[in-house]
């Protein structure tokens, strides 16, 4: 199969719809009614600081280039979403930004990663993925209950150090920027495998923010999730961005559209096309871009 | 294999219709099943049986004594004792070398040819008779240098058995259980669960100690009691490297060590002795320490079972 084939049209979910489209004509509301199929993008924000900064990064595994000479800022405060079709080397990317790509034993980098003036390989590991977070696509909550989900990521190493008491309210804290503490905060020593797939990936994300890091990393995290999650989780990712750099996997068109301030589209591994969301949908310089989007728009 | 167009529904395959060697073997397969049920029930029935009929409270509680006449000759208090004893000394060590083998195995495993080399041992380990490694344990323990965890002879001649001596073979037998049941539970963990325990800024160290096994611990209950029914099944290292003499005879005074130095017996050996084959010849008595034996054992596996079902009905990771 052709891997430049867009993914099939998709209608969009009605939550998504602005509210005047989605309840203006009540003469006509049936289905199949002429809704302009118009993509809509998030208004333009003002850019945050560059946090992070990717500098001719190439990765590959084995000697097979995954990644080509890739440079992009990643800024605080906004949403950056990478697309692109499956293999194109986004999530090599992402996981190189917190240099989770060195578990792989046959993949080799080259290139800068900067993290606020400081190249991630000068820093320690350990210290870079606590300030550079990640979620995953799957949710992989701990084999423990919701409360030690979220402090072993407050914990030293292997310590059970600092004590339960004494991180109640940091944990308190996350779980309720992670909009889960609602729903979980009368039994905090659930196991947290017992909570639906959405609350899984929040509890993922409160564990992630919990130590402060300064950006996020997303990999497809709403994949394995049905759509109500996905929204939750997505206005939940807007909220986050306004005080982190978020960087975001998505399969999902129209996810990134929803979300994104800007958006690396990738093909290939190489990144073919970087700009504000709204260009990169609407006016793509690239035919490959071009192609691409054109899924989104069905 | 195709119904025609017309047929509402496949027609339903029927035994009858199959070619002849076809229906012999399907007749052998219900046969041999069959067959393992019959022995397996006769065993527990007759068992069953024999036991109850000899079974007196009061010989779970009165030591063996040496004696001809039956009415005289005790119960079964030490061996009952001497079998929990050696099986847990053969499973705390079983315990700690096997589950750090496994997760040496699963989580580092490199270099690849050592790593070979482990799994080829742990393979020969399982395969060795019970009764090599007995004699092989004479040999270790009976070396001048390991004097001190057996009764030394004031010419300085090593006894080489004792309950240290006995169990640390018989943590062998157990080992291979534990280091395969831990492998599969740690291999079945998703990649993802490690790597984001590692995206948290933990250490591998970290990451096995507070993830890897608390996810793997149906796992690793499931090997351990495995390999304590089949220590506690054992009978060749007792014989061999425990004295199989009835009583604990504690060797110095230094308690508890002097107890774990000394020898004993387990049920298996006061079966063997108690059996018309052995010395004691007081078969009512096998009978009855059999049965005891056995309930252990049966305890042993469903409790395998309640660990395993746990495990499929429990904690999932979405895939």
């Amino acid at each position: 199969m052709d891997p430049l084939s867009p993914p099939p049209p998709r209608r969009r979910i009605r939550a998504d719809l602005p509210a005047t489209i989605a309840e203006g004509n009540g003469s006509a509301p049936a289905l199949g009614g002429r809704r302009a199929p118009e993509p809509r993008t998030r208004p333009p924000r003002p850019y945050g600081p560059e946090r992070m900064r990717v500098d001719g990064l190439t990765v590959s595994y084995a000697g097979k280039v995954a990644v080509g000479g890739v440079t992009l800022p990643v800024r605080s405060g906004e949403v950056l979403a990478l697309i692109g079709p499956s293999g194109c080397g986004k999530t090599t990317l992402l996981r190189s930004l917190n240099r989770l790509v060195e578990l792989t034993p046959t993949a080799s980098r080259s290139g800068r990663i900067v993290l606020d003036d400081s190249d991630v390989d000068e820093l320690d590991v350990t210290r870079l993925r606590r300030r550079v977070a990640m979620v995953f696509q799957q949710p992989n909550p701990f084999p423990m209950s919701i409360f030690d989900n979220v402090a072993y990521a407050l914990r030293e190493q292997g310590s059970k150090r600092p004590r339960s008491a004494e991180l109640a309210e940091p944990v308190r804290e996350a779980l309720e920027r992670a909009g889960l503490w609602d729903e979980v905060a009368d039994d905090l020593g659930r196991p947290a495998l017992r909570l639906s797939g959405g609350q899984q990936q929040r509890l993922c994300i409160a564990r992630a923010i919990a130590p402060g890091p300064d950006v996020l990393l997303l990999d497809e995290p709403c994949s394995a999730l049905d759509p109500r999650s996905t929204t939750v989780i997505e206005q939940l990712i807007l909220t986050l961005a306004q005080s982190l750099a978020v960087v975001i996997v998505t399969h999902n068109l129209q996810q990134a559209m929803r979300i994104a301030d800007h958006v690396g589209f990738m093909y290939l591994g190489e990144l073919v096309e970087y700009g504000p969301a709204d260009e990169v949908f609407n006016a793509p310089r690239d035919e490959r871009t071009r192609d691409y989007v054109a899924g989104a728009f069905g | 294999m195709s119904a025609p167009a017309t047929a509402a529904k496949p027609p339903r395959e029927r035994v009858a219709d199959w070619p002849l060697a076809d229906r012999v073997g399907y007749g052998l397969c219900w046969a041999a099943g069959g067959l393992l049920c019959v022995i397996a029930g006769a065993i527990v029935l007759y068992i069953l049986v024999q036991g109850l009929q000899y079974l007196r409270p009061e010989l779970l509680f009165s030591r063996p004594e040496v004696s001809l006449d039956q009415s005289e000759s005790g119960g079964f208090l030490d061996p009952l004792l001497g079998t929990f004893m050696i099986t847990s000394i053969g499973v705390v060590i079983a315990g700690i070398i096997g589950v750090s083998v496994a997760v040496w195995l699963t989580e580092y495993g490199r270099p690849a040819g050592l790593a070979r080399a482990v799994d080829s041992a742990v393979e020969v380990v399982a395969g060795t008779p019970s009764i090599v490694l007995a004699i092989f344990g004479l040999l270790i323990f009976q070396s001048s240098g390991l004097g001190f965890l057996s009764f030394t002879a004031e010419g300085g001649g090593v006894f080489g058995r004792s309950f240290i001596a006995a169990g640390t073979m018989m943590s062998l037998i157990a080992l291979p259980l534990v280091v395969g049941a831990t492998r599969e539970a740690l291999s079945t963990i998703p990649r993802h669960v490690r790597e984001a325990s590692y995206a948290l800024g933990k250490t591998r160290a970290a990451t096995i100690w507070r993830v890897l096994l608390p996810a793997a611990r149906p796992g690793i209950a499931t090997g351990l009691a495995l390999g304590m029914g089949r220590i506690a099944g054992d009978t060749a290292i007792v014989v061999i490297l425990l004295g199989a003499a009835g009583q604990i005879t504690p060797q110095g005074d230094v308690a508890p060590f002097n107890v774990l130095r000394g020898t004993g017996s387990t049920l298996t050996s006061y079966v063997y002795n108690n059996s018309p084959a052995g010395e004691g010849n007081a078969p009512q008595k096998a009978y009855a320490a059999a049965f005891v034996l056995l309930l252990i054992v049966i305890a042993l596996n469903f409790v395998v079972d309640l660990v395993a079902r746990g495990r499929r009905g429990g904690v999932q990771w979405i895939r």
